[in-house]
This record gives structure tokens, C-alpha cells and sequence, in this order.
């Protein structure tokens, strides 16, 4: 039978879309002191809205109602009282959460059906989990009483807007921390109506500030010394520099970067869901731990790859606003410049690319779902991050491969592994220098669940008790803890 | 008649369980704080760092494979061979240090009795740090505190058995091998600590002490791409933030130094184990 | 549709020499990951099929009806009115497609089939000591013979739940074809009654074992146990006839029965049959509900969508 699904758009109203967008600061939306971007829609490259953008002297001006609001209200209110601004805010997030849906993907391109189950309840989890945390961090293990930073400065990216700003908000204000965030210069718009929540929740003005702009922005913000704390979410060649920048400043860094995870599968894999979990670590979820290596058990290489390739081109590509898009647009025109260069890389270096045939739009950035076999390990599609719907396949034969191969990268952020036997499960969990594993599931997310990566894709962690550390005075010699 | 007329020991480098010269033949002279010479100490090069580097990293996977048990009762095992060695340790630390010799035998107390602080925490880790998180699904999910791997550290500068015992203790009862630069002027003790870990049960590899000069040196570990964190504890303040800088490079953990060295004899915190530590997060679905 | 039991390819063929070999094959098959399954059977869930889809959705989900009684209360009567209602679902509303098959007991079988002649809609019958499948080999095989004598075109069959969960794969094998020698040429429907089993690995290997035997369709459930048909169920049943296609040439079809009530539902396991198995199953030759209820909810919103509002259970017959 011929049927195929009608679109099914949410509609763009629900977003309310504003023509012009301002910087927050202290409280107050104001004009920024630079010529103001506009923000486009990377699946029609329509422009959304006018966004002011942010000067030195606004990073400054924020950074001192930051340490304002810090010294004279934050710092002092009672935890008890923090938690009930964080509980508000994450209410919140939840009433207007249809309309972040919208805005978010309308801004970031991704799926409307990842931005509604996905990225808002995840942000306004985050919140929810860290406000309970606001009058109880005696407890965490970070000492009786531990003491805030001051003035947190967060540098975010363009794959999960919201989300990574309300993971750096939650903690950082449980903490009794302050906060300046910079949202990615292509996503600043969810990020901006979570400031306006701020202000419906009654957020003492300078707590919580919102600098968009582009990285002069972050840069002045990490270098502003009168930030305490920087913590940034991007790729790692920016976070090494922000290292450098902090270098020899005493000033805290928690750093989230890139990755390069792997999913391995074996012969005793539960195949279906096993090509499920591929499938969407590889081509539908959108960065946040995007694993664009599959490294299969030889003995089932074809079968799996047979049923990947069939799977992948059901996916649906299009329109993010559908309910019904598994694969949105890519964020912005550089990055889909950067995933075709490095395709291209793959066909010049000798990899066999499969593309899915499903149609694309005419318009905006979309790069259809693509399969690499034949990849060796020292190609680039094998050793750079690709940030786009590319999966490159390598084989392996016995389980001590597999581990060799998964841990021959810098990064170090995330894996999955898929078999059915729970020793060989545990056994390559253990051996995967990964800061998140994945065992027959992939792409999990929890407040509760520590998440950050090794060696070269960040320092410190997101979530957790562990991820409080970032955001306390913690690691001085002589007897804090 | 004479007294017998003693034999001095030659200081050598440790290096992947083996004590040998430095690989550049050089040595420099050590005085006592007053300027009276000691001995002459191996002063190692970038390439002995490398070495004590490549040894580090083989020794990892074995010893974060050990269990917390056996590595606690290796660090314990340390603690009872510096016992035996209690007035030999007291003797050098008096010269190296430049206290009266009723002073020493305290230090070098205070130094055994952290080692078995920290034997016994090498199976709490994972305890007192890990967790069992309520995630929002039908998932099991466990965060596992695991070490970093393999750590440079810049010893104390003043404190030469107490402060090194201090920073280098933890780093290796979480599981991670260390390459140590041992205080540049002060380096006799971690010679002879060097020559107790060789002989109680610590694998080869697992602690690597280097002498020379830390300047030298610690530019070289800084820049390794096969070092994973640095405790800069005993830097020299002008070089601090070079090496930050020089770190980033493969976003190595750096434990910054203090600002002056710390009171070593005040009961250690957590703090040093966590500094060193990653934690990993481990998912899987709960279901029939 | 085709009755005939292909040869097998040889690797298949193995598999059913004996009770070890189907043993073997059987625990041979990939492990299922419950978790994993239903998150994505709910998130396949959640596809939002609008206007001119749904309701060509709505017609496909109408003619995979087997419309089903399966009472102690039974009567001819009752089974002529819902053989009125299969021919002709909504009489006001000419257009509406037949089902595709009236399912009943045995003894019920002939009324059906006179009340159908002359149409293209199926008789099914259960048998095999419906619903428990607790009865002697003899007793079931001479259900079928009844039921096919009396001429049913379709035997829905129960496998032995005993024998299976005790690990005797081979007399569930052997009853199959047996069932299926007796069917003599009806199509037959094995129901695994996927409540009973031990998990979805279970549901997997069932499904494989009942396919070997020469089963055309699974089907999930008798109806009369909770839980009967579920998304995810119907998932891994639906992977089984995709993979067997793959291994055989061969399309097999599925049915899940109870507990499908409404239109949403439907179009939730059409949805799962277009993504899993294929547009090729989106058809009554490959994909059928066994339900009683859910014929008139997708009679309610056929009228909903053409008329543009809501529409009432007055407004269509109840049977």
C-alpha cells in the first residue's frame, strides 16, 4: 500500500517569536553595545529575529551585577531560599515548555519530537534536581559547609541550547554561585526566554545575566577576571584555549568538549535494538555524546550493517518543526560545510559511503544520513569529530580489539557497547576510557548521572554530586573536607 | 685508631623499577641547608622524564587492574618496610633538612603514618566518591570513580619526605602510576623512599622518581601527550602558569600549587584522592 | 494467498531436524533488549498521522479488521448480524471497505459461512482447544478438521504454552504441522498468547518456531488473557516476519488480538508495521487486528474526518 504521513508542522506561533531579542543583565533586558546578529532558521535560512549582541563593556557591566548580586543577596540567602527560586524557574520551564520546543528547534533545526521529549523536560529536570540540592550541599561529600565560587562565567554551544544552559544555571546557582552565560552565536534564543523566565520566577536581579554574541564575547567573559569560575560546553580546540587563558589564574574550569564515542557492538548483540541505539546515536540525536564510530564483531558485520543501512533509510529528514522528522537540519552553514569536507575526506582516503536516499529539502542545511565502511583507523572520518549524520563502520574480531580501537582517540567522552552477556558487558565498561558508558542503551541522560568526559574531551562533570564540585570551593590543601 | 671509615651510597634515578644514572651522565651536588655537601645526585634529563613516562604508562593498566585490596595492602606494605628503615630515614631527613635530629624521627612518623592513611582508603574510593544515581528510568546506573592515569608530579620543594609522601600517597592509591620530580634541592630522601617502594611490593613503573632540576623537567611532563594530570604542588612560582598553559594542550588535570607550601603535619582531606580521579558513568537497562 | 509450505533454504531446514537442533537454533536467536524495544515502540508511537494519511490509515486499518465473537454466548444470530456488519461496516456511509474476516468458534463456522457467501470476506475460526490449548492432540486436530469442514478459510490455532515454556520446542513444532496438515490448505494463524511467555526473547524465538512450521500468520493473543496484543510485542513479531522474508522469500503476516480499542491505537500498529516490516505488509494479506470494539471507534473518526466533527456511538450500529 502507498501511504506516507502528511506533514504534521507544529505551528511557528507557539514560539513567540519576537522580532528583536536583548541582552539580560541585572535583571533588566538592554541593548548590547555591539552591532546586533541576526539569528537564522538553518532549515529554510530564513532570518528569526534580531538579536542584540554583547560588548566588553556589556560582559563588564554583567559581571559586576553578577558580583553585586553575588555579595549582597545570593551568596547570603539561606540555601532553602535559593532552592525555591530554582524550584520556580524549573516550574517554569515546564508551563512554557511547548513553546521552547518550538523556538528551540526553530533556532537549532533539530527534530521538534528531540527538542519537546527531549531537550526541555531535560532542562527543566536539571533544575529541578539542583534546586533540591540548594539547602542540603552539606551532604554531597564536599565538606560540612562547602562555600560557592562567586561569579560563574558559562560558555555554551549550539547542540543543546537550553538544556546545557540550564545545566550549568542549576548547579551553579544551587551553589549559591552567580552566574554570566553566553549562549552560541547561531542558538541564542531559548537561552533569552529563559532569562525572561528568571524574571516571571522573580530572580533576584544579577543572578542569573545572558550575554549573547559570538566568541569575542566568550573570550572577553573567560578572560574577565572578575569571573571565578568558567565553565564552557564546545569543541575542544576553544576549551584548550580557555585553559591556556586561565593558566596560572587560580581561577576554577570545568570544561565539556568533544568526542569521538563508539558504539561496539557483538555477535551476541540484541540486534535490533542494538541497530536502533546506532541509529540514533549516529543520525538522529544531535551532538550532545553523537557517536560516529561503530566498531561491529566481524562475524555479524553484514548482517548488522544490512539491517543499519535499512533502518537508516526509513529516517525521515526535513522540516524540524514536523512531529514526524527523525533528522533535522544541521545548525549552520559552516558546520554543513565541515561534515561534506570530511565525507569528502572519507571517499578520497578509500571508505565505501553509503547515502541515505531518503529526499531532502530544497532549501536550508541537511545532509542525509551516510554509512562509511571499509574505514580504517587512521582516516580522518575515523579520528575527527564529524557532527553530522556520518557514521564510520570498523570491524574487530575478539573483545580485546574492540577495546584497543575504541580507546585510540584523545577524547575520551562517551561509548556503548551492545551484548548480551553481562560479564563481557561489565568487563569492556571497565576497560573504555570514557566518562559515560552506554550498555545496550544509548544516549541516556540524567541530572542524577554524572556526565563529562576523559583526557581530551573535558575536565569535571555535569550532574550528580560529582558535578557540584565544579561549582564549590573544594580542592584547597588542609583540612575543607 | 681510626674510626671505619664509611661508604657512601650513590643516588640514582628510579626509573620503571630499575635505579640507574641519568641517561645524560649528569649529576649536580646536594648541600644540606647550610651549604655542607650531601652527595651527588643523578640529574635527569627530558629524556629520563620520557623514560619514566613510557614506564608509568606501561605499569597503569596492570595496577588500576589490581584490586583496591591489593593495592591498599601494597601501600600498607610500604609503610612497614620506611618502619624497618625509621632512623636511616631520620639520619638523612636531620641533613637534608637541616633539623636537629630529635626532630626527624616525627617527620618521618608522620610520613609512614600517611602512607597507611591512605592504604586504607585505596578500597573506599569508589565508596565514599561513587554512586548509585536515582536515574529518571528503567536503567541501573552507576557512577564509578576511576584514576586519571598517568600523573606527573612536582614534589615539594621543602618538605622532602612528609610533603612527598603527602602528594604522592594518593595518586597512586586511586589507581593512577606517577612520574615524580623529587624537591630539587632536597632530593636524598626520595632516593631512599624510592629504594623502600623497589622493595615492598609496589610493581615496577607504578612510582618513578626523578632528581634534577624541576624547571628543567617539568616543561617536558607538562607538554607529554601521554601524561593525563600534573600536581604542580612543587613548581617554581615563575613557571607555574607556563606549565597551566603548556597542560592544556591535551586538557590535562592540573592540581594547581598553593599558594605557600602547606603544613603537612595537619590531617590530610580528600581532596588530593579526588584530584585525580575520573568518574564514569555507567548505564544499563533494567528488564526481563 | 499461498497455503503451500516453500521448501526452506537449508540452513532452516537443519534447524527443524530434530529437537535439538531446534533447540539450538532457537536459543541461537539475537537476545531482545526489553528496554530498548519499548522505548522505541514508544517513540514510533508518538509519529502524528494528519488528513488525507490517516484516513486512507483509517480504510487500511477497517480492512485488516478480523471482526471477532469469541462468547460461550454465541448464537447463529449473533453471528449473522456480525457478518452484516463485516460486509457492510457503516451501511450510511457507502464507501466504507469490508473487513477482512469474521473470527468465531467452530461450531459457529457454518453460519458465518453462509452469512458470507458470495463475498470475498474470510471465515476464521479458533481451534485447537481455544483459549488454554489444555487437551489432547487428538481432541485439537479433530477441532480443526470440524472447523475446516465446516468450511472456514482461516484456522486460528494456540500453541501449547506447556510444552513451550517447559523447553519441548519439538511438540510444539510437531503440533504445528500437524494443525497444518489438517488445515488442509486453510491459512493458519498460530497464537502464541505472548502473555504467558517469558519475556520478548521468548515472543522471538515463539514466532520462529511457529514460522518453521509452516505458520502464514502470528498472532499475539487469544483475547482472553491480560496483557493480549502490545506495541512492543508486535514490534518483535514484526522484525521476525521482515527477518524470515529475508531468509525465505517468504511474507508472513502478524496479528495482534485484544485490547486494541481505538483508532489511535490502530494507526500506532500500522505505523509500527510501515517502520518495521515494511510498506509490502501494509496490507490484510500480511497484517490483521483481531478485535471486536475497535471496528466502530475507526467507524466514528472514518465520519469524523469526512464530516468534520465529532461523531457519536449512536450514531453507529452496536453489535
Amino acid at each position: 500500500m502507498d501511504w506516507s504521513y502528511d506533514p504534521a508542522p507544529e505551528s511557528r506561533e507557539i514560539a513567540n517569536l519576537k522580532p528583536s531579542y536583548q541582552l539580560f543583565v541585572d535583571g533588566r533586558f538592554t541593548d548590547g553595545g555591539s552591532e546586533p546578529t541576526k539569528s537564522v532558521d538553518p532549515a529554510t535560512e530564513e532570518v528569526l529575529a534580531e538579536v542584540g549582541t554583547a560588548s566588553e563593556s556589556d560582559v563588564d557591566t554583567a559581571v559586576q551585577a553578577a558580583r553585586r548580586a553575588y555579595d549582597r543577596v545570593w551568596s547570603r540567602m539561606p540555601g532553602a531560599e535559593r532552592a525555591k527560586y530554582l524550584f520556580r524557574i524549573a516550574r517554569i520551564v515546564q508551563q512554557r515548555a511547548r513553546e521552547l520546543a518550538v523556538l528551540e528547534s526553530l533556532d537549532n533545526g533539530k527534530p521538534i519530537r528531540e527538542s519537546r521529549d527531549v531537550d526541555v523536560p531535560a532542562a527543566a529536570a536539571q533544575l529541578f534536581h539542583h534546586a533540591g540540592w540548594a539547602d542540603k550541599l552539606g551532604y554531597a561529600g564536599h565538606g560540612p559547609d562547602p562555600r560557592p565560587l562567586g561569579v560563574a562565567g558559562a560558555v555554551i554551544g549550539w547542540n543543546f541550547p537550553l538544556l546545557t544552559a540550564a545545566a550549568k544555571i542549576g548547579p551553579a546557582l544551587a551553589c549559591g554561585n552567580t552566574v554570566v552565560l553566553k549562549p552560541a552565536e547561531t542558538t541564542p534564543l531559548t537561552a533569552l526566554v529563559l532569562a525572561e523566565i528568571c524574571q516571571q520566577a522573580q530572580l533576584p536581579p544579577g543572578v542569573v545575566n545572558v550575554l549573547p554574541g559570538g566568541g569575542g564575547v566568550g573570550a572577553a567573559l573567560v578572560a574577565h577576571p572578575g569571573v571565578d569560575k568558567v565553565a564552557f560546553t564546545g569543541c575542544t580546540e576553544v576549551g584548550k584555549q580557555i585553559q591556556r587563558t586561565l593558566a596560572g589564574t587560580g581561577r576554577r574550569l570545568t570544561l565539556e568538549l568533544g568526542g569521538k564515542g563508539a558504539n561496539i557492538a557483538f555477535d551476541d548483540a540484541p540486534i535490533d535494538q542494538a541497530v536502533e541505539g546506532i541509529v540514533n546515536g549516529a543520525f538522529v540525536n544531535q551532538g550532545r555524546a553523537r557517536c560516529d564510530r561503530l566498531l561491529v564483531q566481524e562475524s555479524i558485520a553484514d548482517e548488522l550493517l544490512d539491517r543499519l543501512r535499512a533502518r537508516a533509510a526509513a529516517l525521515r529528514v526535513g522540516d524540524p518543526l514536523d512531529r514526524n522528522t527523525d533528522v533535522g537540519a544541521i545548525n549552520s552553514r559552516d558546520r554543513l560545510e565541515r561534515i561534506t569536507q570530511l565525507a569528502d575526506a572519507g571517499d578520497a582516503e578509500g571508505a565505501q559511503r553509503w547515502t541515505s536516499p531518503c529526499p531532502l529539502p530544497q532549501r536550508g542545511f541537511f545532509f542525509a544520513p551516510t554509512v562509511f565502511t571499509d574505514v580504517s583507523p587512521a582516516m580522518r572520518i575515523a579520528r575527527e569529530e564529524i557532527f553530522g549524520p556520518v557514521l564510520a563502520v570498523l570491524t574487530f574480531r575478539t573483545p580485546e580489539e574492540a577495546v584497543a580501537k575504541a580507546n585510540n582517540t584523545p577524547y575520551g567522552l562517551s561509548a556503548g557497547i551492545w551484548t548480551e552477556k553481562g560479564s563481557r558487558s561489565l568487563w569492556v565498561a571497565q576497560r573504555l576510557r570514557a566518562g559515560v558508558v552506554w550498555a545496550n542503551t544509548y544516549n541516556r541522560f540524567d541530572p542524577t548521572a554524572p556526565f563529562g568526559g576523559y583526557q581530551e574531551s573535558g575536565l569535571g562533570r555535569e550532574g550528580g554530586r560529582e558535578g557540584l564540585a565544579a561549582y564549590l570551593a573544594v580542592d584547597d590543601d588542609g583540612g575543607r573536607r | 685508631m681510626p674510626s671505619r671509615i664509611a661508604v657512601p651510597k650513590t643516588y640514582k634515578l628510579y626509573l620503571g623499577g630499575e635505579f640507574g644514572r641519568s641517561e645524560s651522565g649528569r649529576s649536580y651536588p646536594v648541600t644540606d641547608p647550610r651549604g655542607r655537601f650531601l652527595a651527588n645526585a643523578a640529574q635527569a634529563s627530558r629524556k629520563d622524564a620520557r623514560d619514566a613516562v613510557v614506564a608509568a604508562r606501561r605499569a597503569f593498566g596492570p595496577w588500576w587492574g589490581a584490586t583496591a585490596y591489593n593495592r591498599g595492602q601494597v601501600l600498607l606494605r610500604v609503610a612497614e618496610v620506611m618502619e624497618g628503615r625509621r632512623e636511616q630515614f631520620a639520619t638523612e631527613l636531620a641533613a637534608a633538612e637541616g633539623w636537629a635530629l630529635r626532630r626527624a624521627p616525627a617527620m618521618v612518623d608522620a610520613a609512614i603514618d600517611r602512607w597507611v592513611w591512605y592504604a586504607g582508603w585505596t578500597d573506599k574510593i569508589a565508596t565514599v566518591f561513587g554512586a548509585a544515581n536515582p536515574v529518571a528510568g528503567p536503567y541501573f546506573c552507576l557512577t564509578i570513580p576511576e584514576p586519571t592515569g598517568v600523573v606527573a608530579v612536582l614534589a615539594p620543594q621543602t618538605s622532602s619526605l612528609l610533603g612527598l609522601v603527602s602528594v604522592l600517597a594518593p595518586v597512586i592509591a586511586a589507581g593512577n602510576t606517577a612520574v615524580v620530580v623529587a624537591s630539587q634541592n632536597r632530593p636524598l630522601p626520595a632516593v631512599t623512599l624510592s629504594e623502600v617502594l623497589a622493595t615492598s611490593d609496589v610493581p615496577s613503573g607504578v612510582v618513578n622518581v626523578l632528581t634534577g632540576r624541576t624547571a628543567e623537567l617539568a616543561p617536558w611532563l607538562a607538554a607529554h601527550d601521554d601524561v593525563n594530570a600534573l600536581d604542580l604542588c612543587g613548581a617554581p612560582a615563575a613557571i607555574r602558569a607556563d606549565l597551566e598553559a603548556t597542560a592544556a594542550g591535551t586538557v590535562k588535570r592540573v592540581r594547581s600549587a598553593p599558594a605557600a607550601e602547606p603544613d603537612w603535619t595537619r590531617p590530610p582531606d580528600t581532596g588530593r584522592l579526588r584530584s585525580f580521579v575520573e568518574a564514569k558513568t555507567v548505564w544499563h537497562p533494567v528488564g526481563t | 494467498m499461498s497455503t503451500q509450505t516453500p521448501a526452506l533454504p537449508a540452513s532452516l531446514a537443519d534447524a527443524t531436524r530434530d529437537d535439538a537442533s531446534l533447540r539450538c537454533f532457537l536459543r541461537g536467536l539475537p537476545g531482545v533488549d526489553a528496554v530498548g524495544l519499548e522505548a522505541t515502540a514508544a517513540t514510533l508511537a508518538t509519529r502524528s498521522v494528519k488528513q488525507e494519511s490517516k484516513r486512507k490509515a483509517i480504510d487500511t486499518a477497517i480492512r485488516m479488521v478480523d471482526l471477532t465473537t469469541l462468547e460461550g454466548a454465541d448464537t447463529p444470530s449473533r453471528v449473522r448480524s456480525l457478518a452484516a456488519k463485516a460486509r457492510h461496516p457503516d451501511p450510511e456511509r457507502p464507501g466504507v471497505p469490508a473487513v477482512a474476516a469474521v473470527c468465531v468458534y467452530p461450531d459457529m463456522v457454518a453460519p458465518a459461512v453462509a452469512a458470507l457467501s458470495g463475498s470475498s470476506i474470510g471465515v476464521a475460526s479458533v481451534a485447537t482447544a481455544f483459549p488454554s490449548g489444555r487437551s489432547s492432540r487428538d481432541v485439537k486436530l479433530a477441532e480443526v478438521a470440524l472447523a475446516v469442514t465446516a468450511g472456514a478459510s482461516e484456522v486460528d490455532m494456540v500453541i501449547d504454552r506447556g510444552a513451550f515454556l517447559a523447553g519441548r520446542y519439538g511438540e510444539v513444532y510437531e503440533e504445528i504441522t500437524l494443525v497444518k496438515q489438517a488445515c488442509r490448505g486453510s491459512h493458519l494463524k498460530v497464537i502464541l498468547e505472548t502473555g504467558e511467555l517469558a519475556g520478548y526473547d521468548d515472543v522471538r524465538r515463539a514466532s520462529w518456531l511457529a514460522l518453521l512450521a509452516g505458520a502464514n500468520f502470528i498472532k499475539t493473543s487469544t483475547g482472553k488473557l491480560s496483557p493480549a496484543a502490545t506495541l512492543p510485542v508486535t514490534h518483535v513479531m514484526l522484525q521476525v516476519v521482515r527477518d524470515w522474508q529475508q531468509r525465505t522469500g517468504v511474507q508472513c503476516g502478524v496479528k495482534p488480538a485484544g485490547g486494541i480499542r481505538t483508532t489511535k491505537d490502530a494507526i500506532r500498529y500500522l505505523v509500527a508495521v510501515h517502520e518495521v516490516a515494511g510498506p509490502e505488509w501494509l496490507t490484510p494479506l500480511r497484517f490483521r487486528f483481531g478485535a471486536s470494539g475497535l471496528l466502530n471507534d475507526l467507524l466514528m473518526q472514518r465520519r469524523v474526518q469526512l464530516e468534520g466533527h465529532y461523531s457519536g456511538a449512536d450514531y453507529v450500529s452496536q453489535d
